[in-house]
């Protein structure tokens, strides 16, 4: 018996959400007296993950799975978890995990719950707190199935060290002609901007940026501060910026450390996507908008004269804190 | 081509969630009832195969009589028959066995739902119905062509897109981009009064084993005052932002 985490790497390299999933698993294994082992594709070494309590990672090197391909992925992870006889099994809520994650279920037989925000508050029953009513409540929710499928909201467990020795071993699955009917064609990926899933500071902008010229300045800071660009629904829809950025309850979830949101009004569902950010800024020229009920820190101010100084004061503090 | 688009009935995006019988019920006096939208994009993208290929459209919603008004709305758009599996929906295993016993019933090529609903938003049903089938699985789709039995259809992924080449019978999780939000279709009296005489046909609950069960239902605590910040003193700021809240 064990708890198997599904560990997420790109180019060979665990992404750091992956060292989430694996803090979140040694917690659950601790609960049940177990250990964590670790299931791989392609991945260089073991990075970590002993860092943060995993004790056996099984690597897949087969040059078939060297590219992400949900059903082939889901059919290696299920037979991870029968070789391990794993009876819980740990997925991130990135969008190759939410894919792959009912494939799995269903493999497994595994009831699942995706979007747990804490520690299971007991293992008989298997009882954990997850989002539901895109973050405007939790629900209780308890597995009855033999084996547990846990997909973890990201950023909400957080990092915990628990060091272990790691040892690798490669894992050789057998999959089927069928695991291979949806045949990538092309990736096409920004492959030096910082996606809005995996950064740890988000700035985004809405309609009160006026247009799409004005955007260079969002760009600016989200430059200092190392993070990803987003947008509101409407500045999508009227192509000022691609559809990839828009975030809210019909578009990308965001759950970074920080949220800049510049020019939005708080529409409830616009903050229902980004509420699981844990700190949120606005700047809006209106003290009325309602972004400020939901925000840690405001500035009530016009983006055309506040952005350009935030940008100036955040290079002399980067500077000085290099 | 058969096509069947599968419509979750969900509270409308601005209603107020709260719980009643001692927090274990969703209370949906007051609320509002939508298709959920990413089905609602799904479903356009489904009335242009259904106008421009030919394509057959049945919708169906797992749920009691109360989502037959959401699914008259999808028969109003042009959808050609309904299907309501009588069941409460209780989790995404539930709910994904009764709509593969429809999709193995009918027959159809190509099944169309959402990638999350907005009420449990499990993000779990699609997957799960295409497992169960046997059928190819692609999910927060964002384009879909069809040519004979092929399909070409661009997932969304962290960071960028990909494009992939799947033969029928598929399931896709869509979401916006499947169709753009100006070609989203508001039903008009003409369709209205066609769907009044479309089939709507309420077929059993074939099995209603669970896996998951939702126990108690409890809302954030209120957030705390915003810290107002001087437009002239963006220092603060960053001070605040540095010291107070561990953020850069
Ligand atoms: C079914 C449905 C789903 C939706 N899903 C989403 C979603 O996922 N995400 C989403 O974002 N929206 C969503 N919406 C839309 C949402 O209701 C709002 O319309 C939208 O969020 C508003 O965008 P905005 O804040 O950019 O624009 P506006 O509401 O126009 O707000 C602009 C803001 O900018 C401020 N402003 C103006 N000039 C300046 C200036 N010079 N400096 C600083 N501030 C300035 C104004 O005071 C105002 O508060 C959805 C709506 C529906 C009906
Ligand atoms: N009760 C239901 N009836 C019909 N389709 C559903 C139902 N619940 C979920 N779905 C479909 O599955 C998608 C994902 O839902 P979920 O897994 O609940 O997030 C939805 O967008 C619908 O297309």
């Amino acid at each position: 018996m064990s708890v198997l985490v599904y560990t997420e790497s790109e180019n060979g390299s665990f992404k750091k959400t992956t060292y989430e999933v694996a803090s979140y698993a040694k917690g659950v294994a601790d609960m049940m007296g177990t250990d964590v082992a670790a299931i791989s594709f392609h991945a260089n070494d073991a990075g970590d993950l002993g860092t943060y309590g995993v004790s056996r990672l099984h690597n897949i090197s087969d040059s078939k799975l060297e590219q992400f391909n949900a059903a082939a992925y889901a059919n290696a992870i299920a037979q991870a978890a029968k070789a391990e006889n794993a009876k819980v099994v740990v997925i991130s809520s990135s969008a190759n995990s939410k894919y792959l994650g009912s494939l799995v279920s269903v493999h497994l037989q595994a009831g699942y719950v995706s979007n747990v925000t804490e520690l299971p508050s007991s293992t008989e029953p298997f009882t954990v707190k997850r989002t539901v009513f895109t973050n405007k409540a939790f629900a209780d929710t308890a597995i009855t199935t033999a084996v547990k499928l846990v997909g973890i909201s990201k950023n909400a467990y957080g990092l915990k060290e628990n060091a272990t020795d790691c040892t690798i071993q490669e894992f050789a699955p057998t999959l089927n002609d069928t695991d291979f009917n949806v045949q990538v064609q092309s990736v096409d990926k920004a492959i030096d901007k910082v996606t809005i899933a995996d950064a740890e500071v988000v700035v985004s902008a809405g309609r009160g940026m006026k247009g799409p010229e004005n955007w260079g300045m969002i760009e600016e800071l989200a430059e200092v501060l190392g993070a990803a660009t987003a947008c509101s629904k409407p500045v999508s829809d009227l192509g000022w910026r691609p559809h990839g950025e828009h975030v809210g309850q019909t578009g990308k979830p965001v759950a970074s450390n920080l949220y800049i949101a510049i020019g939005i009004s708080g529409a409830i569902q616009h903050l229902a996507g980004i509420n699981s950010s844990k700190i949120k800024v606005v700047i809006n020229t209106d003290p009325e908008a309602p972004f400020f009920k939901a925000a840690d820190y405001g500035v009530v101010g016009d983006a055309f004269e506040v952005v350009p100084v935030l940008i100036e004061k955040l290079k002399a503090f980067k500077a000085l804190n290099a | 081509m058969k096509i069947l688009v599968c419509i979750s009935h969900v509270p409308d995006t601005t209603s107020k969630i709260n719980f009643t019988d001692n927090d274990t019920q969703f209370d949906t006096s007051g609320v509002q009832f939508v298709i959920n939208p990413n089905d609602e994009f799904g479903l356009t993208r489904a009335m242009w195969f259904q106008e421009k290929q030919g394509a057959s459209v049945d919708v169906v919603s797992v749920g009691g009589a109360e989502v037959e008004p959401t699914l008259r709305k999808a028969l109003a758009i042009g959808a050609d028959a309904a299907i309501r599996v009588d069941a409460v929906a209780t989790d995404g295993y539930q709910v994904a066995r009764q709509l593969s016993a429809v999709v193995k019933d009918g027959g159809y090529d190509l099944i169309i739902a959402g990638r999350e609903s907005i009420d449990y938003n499990g993000g779990m049903v699609p997957g799960m119905i295409a497992a169960m089938t046997g059928a190819s699985f692609v999910n927060t789709c964002i384009s879909l062509e069809i040519d004979g039995s092929k399909a070409t259809a661009i997932r969304e992924i962290d960071g960028g897109k990909e494009t992939v080449t799947v033969n029928l019978p598929l399931v896709i999780g869509g979401q916006k981009g499947l169709v753009e939000e100006s070609d989203l279709r508001i039903p008009n009296m003409r369709g209205i009064m066609m769907a009044r005489k479309k089939p709507l046909t309420v077929v059993p609950s074939t099995d209603a084993t669970t896996e998951t069960n939702s126990i108690s239902f409890t809302k954030p605590v209120p957030k705390g005052q915003v810290t107002l910040v001087d437009a002239g003193d963006l220092d603060r700021l960053i001070d605040l932002l540095h010291n107070e809240a561990k953020a850069i």
